[in-house]
């Protein structure tokens, strides 16, 4: 944001070059975009907040109740939550080119990895959702009827612990869901927009915010994969 | 990341670094560390968290020096939230 001493878009001077994707109260379409990605990132610090404090109330019960949370971990499927893991790694990579696409340029680009970003955004929804449907046919859910049976079909010693372990479980991967039903949304209607050839290097702003949602949702799940997935290594055993 | 382009090798790099990364920690956690696992694990998620932060992100690439005021002070506060509870927790049986 160095053009202060610059002329305002809506001076005479600048309505001869006007682009017409440039604000009134911008100087230039480099600050215009500077501050949009700003204002991104000042919205995502607040999402670091609020899922932050999921965290430290993970962090604080893991530590009083550590049993129950190794016995709440033992019910997760590894397999499931290491594809999940991938799936949604390889959507950041396809988001990443997407955003690239724009910069370049390339119209049927942007549609595509927009495209392949959105199915991979599905897959990890449905793995999630069969994940949720083994959990809750099992009376894996907090509440009233919260069952947990360790390895000889008994119920476990530690049951009230691991149903403070599985309120974390679900309150968490249940936010991280939503937040990817919002970003599918959010990447479709950006795929439309594309195709309609809306973006390209002048104008990308819309795609690379998009873009920087999408990473911080996977951001979120880089971590909750080893805190709830990967706490004992009795998987292996187990 | 304003005027920056990456090259698509570049993001082909990360993504494997961040797939073997991936292999890492998985297999780390098969492995008996004790206490250690779960530093282990915080480790690598957080080089995976770094990369696709500095990259994907392109935090990197901003010339905007205030949005990089506005990334460290979150991650700041996020800091003394996560430090500041947990230091009570396991301070409270000292006295």
């Amino acid at each position: 944001m160095s053009l202060r001493r610059s002329l305002l878009s809506d001076s005479t001077t600048a309505v001869a070059t006007h682009n017409p994707d440039l604000q009134h109260h911008f100087a230039s379409m480099e600050q215009q975009q500077d501050a949009s990605v700003m204002g991104m990132w000042v919205f995502l610090i607040t999402e670091i907040m609020f899922f932050g404090g999921m965290f430290a109330g993970y962090m604080i019960y893991r530590y009083l109740y550590y049993p129950g949370f190794v016995e709440g971990s033992l019910h997760m499927d590894f397999w499931w939550g290491t594809i999940n893991t991938v799936v949604l790694l390889c959507s950041s990579l396809t988001m990443a080119m997407a955003v690239r696409s724009a910069q370049t340029g390339q119209r049927k680009a942007i549609v595509g990895f927009l495209v392949v970003t959105i199915f991979f955004g599905l897959a990890f929804l449905g793995i999630k959702a069969v994940e949720y449907d083994g959990h809750w046919s099992e009376h894996q859910f907090p509440g009233h009827g919260f069952q947990l049976l360790d390895e000889y079909h008994q119920p476990s010693p530690y049951t009230s612990q691991a149903e403070v372990f599985f309120s974390f479980y679900w309150a968490m991967t249940g936010f991280h869901a939503l937040h990817m039903v919002i970003g599918v949304g959010l990447v479709s209607w950006i795929a439309f927009h594309a195709w309609r050839g809306r973006y390209g290097p002048h104008y990308f702003t819309p795609v690379e915010n998009v873009g920087l949602y999408w990473h911080f949702v996977d951001l979120v799940w880089i971590y909750l994969y080893p805190l709830l997935y990967l706490i004992s290594n009795k998987h292996v055993s187990g | 990341m304003s005027g920056h382009i990456a090259t698509k090798k570049l993001y082909v790099g990360v993504w494997i670094a961040l797939m073997c990364l991936t292999v890492a920690t998985a297999a780390a956690s098969r492995i008996e560390l004790g206490r250690f696992n779960v530093v282990l694990a915080l480790l690598i998620a957080t080089c995976k968290a770094s990369l696709v932060a500095l990259f994907f992100m392109g935090v990197k690439y901003v010339s905007d020096k205030m949005t990089i005021v506005v990334i460290v002070a979150g991650l700041f506060w996020l800091f003394i939230l996560l430090s500041l509870s947990m230091t009570d927790y396991i301070s409270r049986h000292w006295m």
